[in-house]
């Protein structure tokens, strides 16, 4: 009886987290001009007018763009910030990691707001650096909570062991911390670029014209006139977040493998 | 010979708890030294100190005559074993052995050849090409080993490296790391808390005690003449007697317990409170009154340990645990029987 419960309870909750994207997905295949139901029939032509209509094609190009900036940034600054955070000697160390983390919880639109004002201070209001810089404030966090996780799982010892067999500081550093930390980077990265790919509402604030993304893209469409190209952008967005988690996983599985003693 | 290693005065502080307590301890070169003591006691950080990753509060480390204490661990040529084995995961098995030589700027080609001997000579040279995670905790441990002996360091530091293996395999090791410790003339400082294994191994056994070294010396001293009550109870079972002194002279000495006078080992001074250690394989169980070094006991407990028995033995208020061999016969509970000792079998420990 109980097991019953616990299995329609499951269900339901699986139902509820993907009903709004199995809802929104077949749309993007319908032949009407119209964001409705029921589909009259198949084709591909939302995809094509993706592809070639200027608004969607620039946007998709912008995400691709700014996704890259804000996740290299964000890697190299998390990277840094997560290996400075593990010296022990570190003074106010638990303040400094929730500062780092703090993006995390902000309100979007407090950041934003905040952005918008220093960046056009700055006279990086609506320029590609501009937003790959907002957007890697909001995917910091990210990588310092994956890399910090991939280091704690470094066993001190490995890194005494190097030195004592004779290993500099610096060289244990690369022959032996880094390689062990990079699943933790790389999945940090994608987490990274995952986020400023569906980030809105800091866009909103600091992204020109000349800077939108998909996601943004998409948000002005829907309230514009609302063509099932955005049920496309919707499942373009989705499979590539899809294929991005599954490198993710996959890459920790592997590192998993490989490095767990029995 | 003067020491390849000592150290002087060293003190190790960490906050208000003094882990290392002003000690000296020199070790020659070639000598295979225990560290044994109870956990919490600081080998493992007299260790980290020798090999460079804790730093002395007070005091200096000398390695071969030159003062170490502020040399960093890269540049001491200390191999270290750890308890969990501390292999690179990322790397193959040789790619592990490789790494010391690499860091001497080793050829290339001598780095191949010496990897390969190294691997050889343990019995690993078949799975050179697997990482560690594919590995048993046997195999493992012998790359640590080699991984810690192939750049040839002046000394191996082991800090309880057989812990993690189960029994059988951690006697086959211990026979192995001595058979090596022999072979290559290696200076080994080896932290246990596994009194036999430091029994079997060692040259010399250094007794750890809060912090403190109670007693350093070989094996068959530790075990037979323990300096101090604490080091006769750490190793190995021991019978703890209270008497008192009666007569003294030399190494040899007369003590009092209850109505009986046994003489028994030691320098010590007439008409003071000691206690005797007799260890329970030394008592010999007769049932005729022997002459001399003798109590009149009665068996109170008897306990069945396949190969010996073990025996409870009441003297007045005194009980006395002994061992007797199969060989010596049945010992019902209840008999009367007389308990003697040769007196070198028997030390006498300041009160
Ligand atoms: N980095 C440290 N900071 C604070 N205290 C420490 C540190 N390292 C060790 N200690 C303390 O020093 C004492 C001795 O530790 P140590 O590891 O040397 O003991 P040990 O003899 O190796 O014990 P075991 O047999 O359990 O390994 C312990 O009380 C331990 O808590
Ligand atoms: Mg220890």
């Amino acid at each position: 009886m109980l097991r019953a419960l616990q299995i329609v309870f499951g269900v339901l909750v699986v139902a509820f987290l993907i009903l709004p994207i199995i809802a929104i997905l077949p749309l993007a295949f319908t032949s009407s001009v119209f964001l409705t139901y029921p589909i009259p029939a198949y084709s591909l032509r939302w995809f094509e007018e993706l592809v070639t209509a200027d608004v969607w094609r620039l946007s998709i190009v912008n995400s691709l763009i700014i996704g890259i900036g804000a996740t290299v940034l964000s890697t190299v600054l998390g990277t840094l910030a997560a290996l400075g955070l593990r010296r022990s000697a570190l003074p106010l160390a638990g303040l400094l990691r929730t500062l780092f983390l703090l993006p995390m919880v902000v309100p979007a639109v407090v950041l934003g707001v905040g952005m918008q004002i220093l960046l056009v201070r700055l006279g990086l209001a609506s320029s590609y650096t501009g937003v790959i810089i907002a957007h890697a404030v909001l995917c910091v966090p990210f990588v310092v909570v994956s890399v910090s996780a991939a280091l704690q799982g470094i066993d001190p010892a490995i890194e005494r062991a190097a030195m004592s067999l004779g290993a500099p500081p610096v060289t244990v550093f690369r022959r032996v911390t880094l390689p062990l930390a990079v699943p933790g980077v790389v999945s940090g990265a994608v987490f990274a670029f995952a986020t400023s790919l569906d980030e809105v509402v800091i866009t909103l604030f600091v992204a020109g014209p000349n800077q939108r993304t998909l996601a943004r893209q998409m948000f002005s469409s829907i309230r514009e006139n609302i063509s099932p190209t955005v049920a496309a952008a919707a499942l373009l967005l989705i499979v590539g977040t899809l294929c991005l988690a599954a490198l993710a996983a996959l890459l920790r599985r592997r590192e998993k493998r490989a490095t767990a003693l029995p | 010979m003067g020491a390849f290693i000592a150290f002087k005065n060293v003190t190790k502080k960490f906050g208000a708890l003094t882990v290392v307590d002003n000690l000296d301890l020199e070790i020659a070169k070639g000598e295979f030294v225990s560290l044994l003591g109870p956990s919490g006691s600081g080998k493992t950080t007299l260790l980290m100190m020798l090999a460079g990753f804790e730093r002395p509060t007070s005091g200096e480390i000398f390695l071969d005559g030159k003062p170490i204490t502020h040399l960093p661990p890269h540049r001491r040529q200390m191999g270290m074993v750890f308890q969990n084995y501390a292999l690179f995961p990322h790397m193959t098995v040789a790619e592990n052995v490789a790494f010391p030589l690499e860091m001497q700027r080793v050829p290339r080609a001598e780095i191949v050849r010496r990897v390969e001997r190294a691997l050889d000579m343990v019995r690993l040279g078949a799975l050179k090409d697997r990482k560690p995670s594919q590995l048993s905790g046997g195999q493992q441990q012998r790359v640590a080993l080699t991984r810690a002996l192939v750049f040839e360091p002046d000394v191996i530091l082991m800090d309880e490296p057989l812990g993690a293996l189960d029994k059988q395999l951690r006697e086959h090791m211990q026979l192995e790391i001595r058979d090596l410790h022999r072979r290559l003339g290696l200076t080994i400082v080896f932290v246990t808390h596994d009194q036999s294994e430091a029994l079997t191994m060692s040259d010399r056994i250094a007794v750890f005690n809060a912090g403190k070294i109670e007693q350093i010396d070989t094996p068959q001293m530790v075990y037979d003449r323990p300096r101090t009550r604490f080091v006769a109870e750490f190793i190995g079972e021991t019978n703890l007697v209270a008497g008192k002194v009666v007569d003294a002279g030399g190494e040899r000495a007369v003590v009092r317990v209850g109505d009986a006078a046994l003489s028994v080992c030691g320098n010590v001074q007439p008409g003071r409170d000691v206690s005797l250690s007799l260890r329970p394989e030394r008592i010999r169980l007769g049932s005729t009154p022997a002459a001399a070094n003798a109590l009149p006991v009665t068996v109170a407990d008897c306990i069945y340990h396949g190969d010996h028995m073990r025996l409870v033995l009441k003297s007045g208020s005194l009980e006395l645990v002994a061992r007797a061999e199969r060989l010596a016969g049945d010992w019902p509970v209840g008999t009367e029987a007389v308990a003697s000792f040769d007196p070198q079998d028997c030390t006498v420990l300041a009160s």
